[in-house]
C-alpha cells in the first residue's frame, strides 16, 4: 500500500546541513498497524510526515496504492490527503473556535458534501469513539483523552485508507492512553485501515504488527 | 462551508477583541468620514435645487485677462454679461446675478448678519425657486428700480418672527428698506450661484451696474430652448469672447466660459487648469490616504492574527484544504470583517449625519444618506476587505504544513 523507496531528508541552513533520514526503504501492507520508534531527533516524525505527504523528501520516492506522488501539485496533493490520509497529533491540533462536531466535519469541509451528510458521518464518528454526547462542547472543555479522541473522529470520519498517528498517547496518562490504543487497533482491526504510528512506549508498539526502529536518521530494525 | 467560515470568523473576532476593536475601528471611522463625504459631495453636485433646468443651462462664473505680465481673473461684470451675451441667438433667456454680499442689519436691537444678491427679471425664470408667498420681482420692477426683495424662509423667521404672512412688510438691508414681495425655500450655501438670504433687483444696487469694466461681482446662466441645443450655445459664447474687444490696453486675451454646472461651479479661473480635474486630483488623493492607512493598519494586524492560526491553517491543510481553498476562507472571514465595519460606519455615519444637518454647521444644507452613498460605503467596505485579506492570505497559505503545525 505504501512504498517508501531510498528516502533522504536533509534540513539545510545557511551553515548547518542535517541529515534527518538517510536511506529509508519500506513497504507497508494494507491494513498492516505499524510502529515507528526511536530516541528524540532521529527522524520519526519527519517519516511519518513524508509518508503523509505534508513534507517532500530530498531525495527518493513515495507510493501510495502504486501512485508515485512527488510530481502532484499542490491542489492534487490536498486532494488526496483528504481522500487517502488521516492524521491524529500528539497535541491534538482541534480548532479551539470551534465546537467538537464542526472540528470532525473538518475534513468533509474539502470534499463535495451536503451539510447534513457531514453532519451525520461526524456523528457517526464520534459515536465510534465514544463522545457522542459531546458534540456541543468546545475543545478547552474536554479532557487530554476526549481531546484526542475528537482528533481520532475527525481523522476516520472521511473514511481514509491509511491512518497516521505522531504519538497520539504522549500527551496522556497509562490509562487514557491504553484507551487511545485500543480505538486504533479496533479500527485497525474491525475496519481494516492501515496505521502507521510514531511511539516512543515500547509496550505500545509491541501490540501493533510491526515495530520499525529508527537511529539517527536510519533505519535500524 | 461558507456558514462554517462564518463561525470561525466570528469566533475570532470575539477570541482577540482588542484587535478587532482596533480593526473595526479603522474601518468605520474611516467609512463614516468617507460616507458622510460623499453624502456633501451627493448634495452638493446632486441636489438642483433651485435650478432645476440645470441640463440645458450653462454657466459664466469666471473671465480671465491676460496680457504682458499682467492677469486678472475673478467673476464677470454686469455690463458684459448684459451687453454681450444679449447678441447671442441660443440662450432663450440669461439670469444675471451678483455673488451673495454679507451685510448686518437689526431687529430689536438683536444684530442678523444677512446676505443679499443682485439679480435680473431673467433669474426668476430660469431658477425655480418654490415660493411660500408671494412671487419674485419681474421686468417692470427691476426697471423701475423698485426697492423690493424676495427673501429666504430662513430670514423671514429671523427677522419676523413666526408670522403667517410678510408679504408687503419691510426688511432693512445695509440701511436701505425693501418690500418683501416674496418667500423662498433656503437654498444650501453650497450652491454658491443662487444661494442668498435677500434678492434684490440689480437696479437698486449702489454700485455702477453700467461700468464698462469687464470683471466684476456678477455670474451668469445660459438658458437653451432644448438640451440639444446646449452645445451650440457653448460654442456660440466661446466665438463671442474671441470677438469682444480688450477693455484695457494691458491685456491682449480674453478668456471665459459657459460650462455645464460642475465644470462652472468648481472653476479655478485659471486657463492653465481645469477646475474639475484639480477637485478629482484632490478628492482622489484625499480619499486613497484615507484609506490607505487602515488599510496597512489592517494587512499587519491581519497577519498577526493569521499568523496566530498556523496550528489551525497546519490541520487544514493536513486534512485537504489547498492554498487557494485556505486564501478563499480567509478573505471571506476578511469581508465579513469589514461588513461588519462598514454596518457599524453607516450607524455612526446615520448619527454624524443627524447632528451635522441639527446643528446647522453649513447654512441650509441638509444631507442624507442615499443610495448612492449606501452604494459607494459598500463599494469601499469590500475594497478594503480584498486589499487586506489578500496579502495576508496568500503569505499564509504558502506556509508549510510541518512547519505552521510546530509553531503552535
Amino acid at each position: 500500500m505504501i512504498q517508501l523507496q531510498n528516502i533522504e531528508k536533509v534540513y539545510r541552513t545557511s551553515t548547518v546541513e542535517t541529515l534527518a533520514l538517510n536511506s529509508i526503504n519500506l513497504e507497508i501492507a494494507k491494513g498492516e498497524f505499524l510502529s515507528i520508534m526511536g530516541p528524540s531527533g532521529c527522524g520519526k516524525s519527519t517519516l511519518l510526515n513524508i509518508i503523509g505527504l505534508l513534507d517532500a523528501p530530498s531525495k527518493g520516492n513515495i507510493k501510495i496504492d502504486d501512485q508515485k506522488t512527488e510530481h502532484l501539485s499542490d491542489k492534487q496533493l490536498a486532494a488526496f490527503r483528504n481522500k487517502k490520509l488521516g492524521f491524529i497529533f500528539q497535541s491534538y491540533h482541534l480548532i479551539n473556535d470551534l465546537q467538537v462536531l464542526d472540528n470532525v466535519e473538518l475534513p468533509l469541509l474539502y470534499r463535495t458534501s451536503t451539510a447534513k451528510e457531514r453532519k451525520m458521518l461526524a456523528s457517526e464518528a464520534l459515536e465510534k469513539v465514544g463522545l457522542a454526547n459531546r458534540v456541543k462542547h468546545f475543545p478547552n472543555q474536554l479532557s487530554g483523552g476526549q481531546k484526542q479522541r475528537v482528533a481520532i473522529a475527525r481523522a476516520i470520519v472521511g473514511r481514509p485508507e491509511i491512518i497516521l498517528a505522531d504519538e497520539p498517547t504522549g500527551n496522556l496518562d497509562s490509562a487514557m492512553g491504553s484507551e487511545i490504543l485500543d480505538i486504533l487497533l479496533q479500527l485497525n482491526q474491525r475496519d481494516g485501515t492501515t496505521i502507521v504510528m510514531v511511539t516512543h512506549d515500547e509496550n505500545m508498539a509491541h501490540k501493533t504488527h510491526r515495530l520499525v526502529r529508527l537511529f539517527d536518521g536510519s533505519q535500524v530494525q | 462551508m461558507l456558514k462554517n467560515y462564518f463561525k470561525i470568523a466570528i469566533a475570532v473576532l470575539r477570541r482577540r477583541k482588542f484587535f478587532t476593536f482596533i480593526s473595526l475601528f479603522g474601518i468605520s471611522f474611516t467609512l463614516t468620514i468617507l460616507l458622510v463625504l460623499t453624502a456633501f459631495i451627493d448634495k452638493v453636485v446632486g441636489d438642483n435645487y433651485p435650478d432645476r433646468k440645470r441640463d440645458r443651462s450653462l454657466y459664466i462664473t469666471r473671465m480671465q485677462q491676460e496680457g504682458k505680465g499682467n492677469s486678472n481673473s475673478g467673476a464677470l461684470s454686469f455690463y458684459f454679461l448684459d451687453h454681450y451675451t444679449k447678441g447671442l441667438k441660443t440662450p432663450v433667456k440669461i439670469a444675471i446675478s451678483s455673488g451673495a454680499n454679507g451685510t448686518n442689519t437689526y431687529v430689536n436691537n438683536k444684530k442678523i448678519a444677512i446676505r443679499y444678491k443682485y439679480t435680473n427679471a431673467a433669474y426668476w425664470d430660469i431658477l425655480e425657486y418654490d415660493f411660500f408667498e408671494g412671487k419674485a420681482f419681474g421686468k417692470k420692477e427691476v426697471d423701475d428700480a423698485e426697492k423690493v426683495a424676495v427673501i429666504s424662509e430662513d430670514t423671514k423667521n429671523e427677522y419676523f418672527g413666526d408670522v403667517p404672512s410678510v408679504v408687503g412688510k419691510f426688511i432693512e438691508a445695509d440701511n436701505v428698506k425693501y418690500r418683501v414681495i416674496g418667500v423662498v425655500k433656503n437654498v444650501p450655501i453650497t450652491s454658491y450661484l443662487t444661494y442668498s438670504d435677500i434678492y434684490l433687483p440689480y437696479t437698486v444696487s449702489k454700485d455702477d451696474y453700467k461700468n464698462k469694466d469687464y470683471g466684476g461681482g456678477f455670474t451668469g446662466i445660459l438658458l437653451a430652448p432644448s438640451k440639444a441645443d446646449v452645445q451650440k450655445m457653448h460654442d456660440e459664447y466661446e466665438q463671442m469672447v474671441k470677438r469682444v474687444p480688450m477693455s484695457n490696453k494691458m491685456f491682449d486675451h480674453i478668456y471665459s466660459h459657459a460650462d455645464a454646472y460642475i465644470a462652472a461651479y468648481v472653476d479655478t479661473g485659471n486657463e492653465k487648469q481645469s477646475g474639475v480635474a484639480l477637485v478629482l486630483t484632490i478628492i482622489s488623493v484625499f480619499v486613497f490616504l484615507f484609506m490607505l492607512l487602515p488599510t496597512l493598519n489592517l494587512v499587519n494586524i491581519n497577519i498577526t492574527r493569521i499568523m496566530e492560526r498556523s496550528s489551525e491553517i497546519g490541520v487544514r491543510k493536513a486534512f485537504g484544504a489547498s492554498s487557494k481553498t485556505l486564501v478563499y476562507q480567509f478573505i471571506v472571514e476578511n469581508i465579513i470583517l469589514t461588513l461588519l465595519g462598514g454596518l457599524i460606519g453607516l450607524i455612526l455615519s446615520v448619527i454624524a449625519i443627524y447632528f451635522i444637518n441639527s446643528l446647522n454647521l453649513i447654512a441650509n444644507l441638509e444631507l442624507s444618506i442615499n443610495f448612492m452613498v449606501l452604494f459607494v460605503g459598500l463599494l469601499i467596505c469590500l475594497f478594503f476587505g480584498l486589499l487586506s485579506g489578500v496579502y495576508p492570505a496568500w503569505r499564509m497559505s504558502k506556509l508549510n504544513v510541518v512547519t505552521a503545525l510546530k509553531a503552535q
